[in-house]
């Protein structure tokens, strides 16, 4: 019955959706915030832990939400420990390109990191489902609040 | 599958004892036969509607009353000498007549149009409460309203002072009345509370609350947007001081609402929003209102939509309140009974009286991806809060599915959602 829907629930997203990684408020923290999508009914938190020079040195979420939202959120935080302030606002802008136009519509996000937005390519399902666009974004809206030190933010908004 | 709702006798609006033919019914409304979701090289679904709790798709009937309206009747109402303008003010002042026959209330004065439910309840707050409601006095609710019968009373508290109290449920969803009842302390002035339920289906004892806040003085307020359209209603027989109601959901167009006020009530009532239609004269010094309910309808109203209203009631009235009663019922049963069948399913919502609504979740999916997953089966269903998200918190769920069926629903749809969901459970696994 469901055959054209393995392009949006592939099988890392169901895998991840299932077994998210990095789930779990951390002991130790020092950026959060949280996000909302009151449409659906999602919350999710992220921690992040960054370092003096803002680089990312962990990523944590919890909360509930569907699929597609979890499995964007737990692909997220292993994407970017490690990462930069800057690599990350580069990655998001991206990847909100990514779910939302047509690709000659994407814009420079200045240097990406291909092999993250590789990984990120099974989230692109979204593209044909407008009503699920804010289930992938919204980890990464939240992700952003908190590396601008913003504690919430609503998909309805934020201009998703 | 046999389709036992076209079996069974029950007495049709004519009186006869015509057995509800839900196949003729479907053939009344032409979205039914659309397919859904088609793409070149494969066929599409056909549609089986199962969300009519957010608004309910409209017969030939409604469609053609507008159309023809446009076409051969319009003009302004309550403002021209000339032929189209008394025509359609006479068009349009008789959908008034067929809502106070609908609700059985006593006059058409006590019939107020507005743009929906929620302008109802709005509408309430800003003048009855305003002119009633002092500090310190409280407004009771349930557990169970929609965002559109709690939100207007947390804006009259912010500019007045008052009190919002919420009397609980229980955990089949059904209000708790000894609760309820207890509630019902000296500065509470009124009960705003639903008649049904729009996630959990429950039926509320309206009869019963209003004679409890009555004996003690408080006004009573019904919210009838889901209730009106599963069942009749007789305002007087329920004794009801305010009743809303919302025309989309009972199968007539958006832009059209009902509140129902008792005539000393409305009367005495402030008027509500300011302009052409509700004034008697107007100078700059002083101007002077119109009686009730004009009172309360400033500028020109939702003309064409409540054309479509009054068709929409008499549509309904032809079948019978009673008939589609009884046919959502029987879908109800069927509907419940096999849901249940599935294996982590949980139904929320499970009083013993309810209208024809399923909210439900199941075990490790998301009713988001339920959505989804069902309406690529061709099944139209809400997912998310429902606008009831004190309700969501309440059964610690963040959302549910919900089903919720009209008067052309059939028990092969029932089973066409039982499929999906059952396919779903699979894709997830
Ligand atoms: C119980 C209930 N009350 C009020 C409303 C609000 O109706 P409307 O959006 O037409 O104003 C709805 C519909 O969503 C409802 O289900």
């Amino acid at each position: 019955m469901f055959d054209d829907l393995r392009d949006l629930y592939q099988e890392v997203i169901l895998d991840h959706g299932k077994n998210p990684r990095n789930f779990g408020r951390p002991e130790a923290f020092n950026r959060t915030a949280r996000g909302d999508n009151p449409l659906c009914g999602d919350k999710i938190a992220v921690y992040l832990t960054l370092a003096d020079d803002g680089t990312i040195r962990d990523v944590h979420f919890d909360g509930r939400g569907c699929a597609i939202s979890q499995a964007s959120a737990s692909l997220m935080t292993d994407i970017l420990r490690g990462k930069s302030t800057a690599e990350a606002e580069a990655l998001f802008g991206a990847f909100h390109d990514m779910c939302t136009k047509d690709e000659d519509q994407w814009t420079d996000h200045g240097a990406v990191d291909e092999d993250a937005m590789d990984k990120l390519q099974v989230l692109s399902g979204v593209r044909e489902f407008p009503m699920r666009v804010k289930c992938a974004t919204l980890a990464w809206h939240t992700m952003r609040a908190a590396l601008h030190g913003e504690a919430t933010t609503s998909t309805e908004n934020a201009g998703f | 599958m046999t389709d036992t709702a076209t079996a069974s006798p029950i007495s049709a609006a004519d009186g006869s004892n015509a057995p509800y033919d839900v196949a003729r019914v479907r053939e009344d409304f032409p979205i039914l036969t659309r397919l859904v979701h088609e793409r070149p090289g494969r066929p599409g679904k056909p549609l089986v509607y199962l969300d009519n709790a957010a608004s309910a798709q409209k017969p030939r009937a409604v469609i053609e009353a507008m159309t023809r309206f446009l076409e051969q009747d319009y003009a302004n109402v309550h403002r021209g000498v000339h032929f189209l303008s008394q025509r359609s003010t006479d068009l349009y002042e008789g959908t008034r007549d067929k809502v106070a026959r609908f609700l059985n209330a006593p006059a058409r004065e006590t019939i107020v149009f507005t743009r929906n439910a929620t302008e109802a309840f709005n509408l309430v707050a800003q003048t009855w409460g305003r002119a009633n409601l002092k500090a310190g006095d409280a407004v009771l609710i349930s557990e169970m309203e929609h965002h559109a019968n709690i939100v207007p009373w947390q804006l009259l508290r912010d500019q007045t002072g008052i009190q919002l109290k919420v009397a609980p449920i229980l955990d089949d969803g059904s209000l708790d009345m000894d609760a309820f009842a207890g509630l019902l302390t000296p500065e509470v002035k009124l009960v705003a509370v639903t008649h049904g339920s729009n996630v959990l289906g429950t039926i509320n004892p309206v009869k019963d609350i209003a004679r409890l806040a009555h004996a003690k003085g408080i006004t009573v307020l019904f919210d009838g947007s889901q209730a009106a359209v599963h069942g009749p209603v007789d305002v007087q027989a329920i004794d009801a001081d305010f009743y809303v109601m919302t025309g989309h959901k009972l199968y007539g167009p958006t832009g059209i609402g009902v509140l129902y006020g008792r005539k000393a009530l409305l009367d005495a009532m402030p008027p509500y929003q300011g302009g052409g239609d509700m004034i008697s004269t107007v100078s700059f010094a002083r101007t002077t209102y119109r009686e009730a309910p004009y009172r309360f309808e400033a500028g020109t109203p939702p003309i064409i939509e409540g054309i479509g209203l009054g068709a929409a009631i008499d549509y309904v009235t032809a079948l019978g309140m009673d008939a589609i009663q009884a046919h959502e019922q029987r879908l109800l049963a069927y509907a419940s009974e096999r849901l249940q069948e599935i294996e982590g399913l949980r139904i929320i919502g499970t009083a013993p009286r309810k209208a024809a609504i399923l909210s439900f979740t199941i075990d490790g999916i998301h009713p988001h991806d339920i959505g989804t997953l069902l309406d690529r089966g061709g099944v139209a269903v809400r997912v998310g809060r429902h606008c009831a998200e004190p309700l969501m918190d309440r059964f610690g769920v963040g959302a549910t599915a919900r089903a919720s069926f009209g008067l052309y629903n059939t028990e092969a749809e029932a089973d066409a959602l039982v499929e999906a969901v059952t396919a779903c459970k699979a894709f997830f696994g």
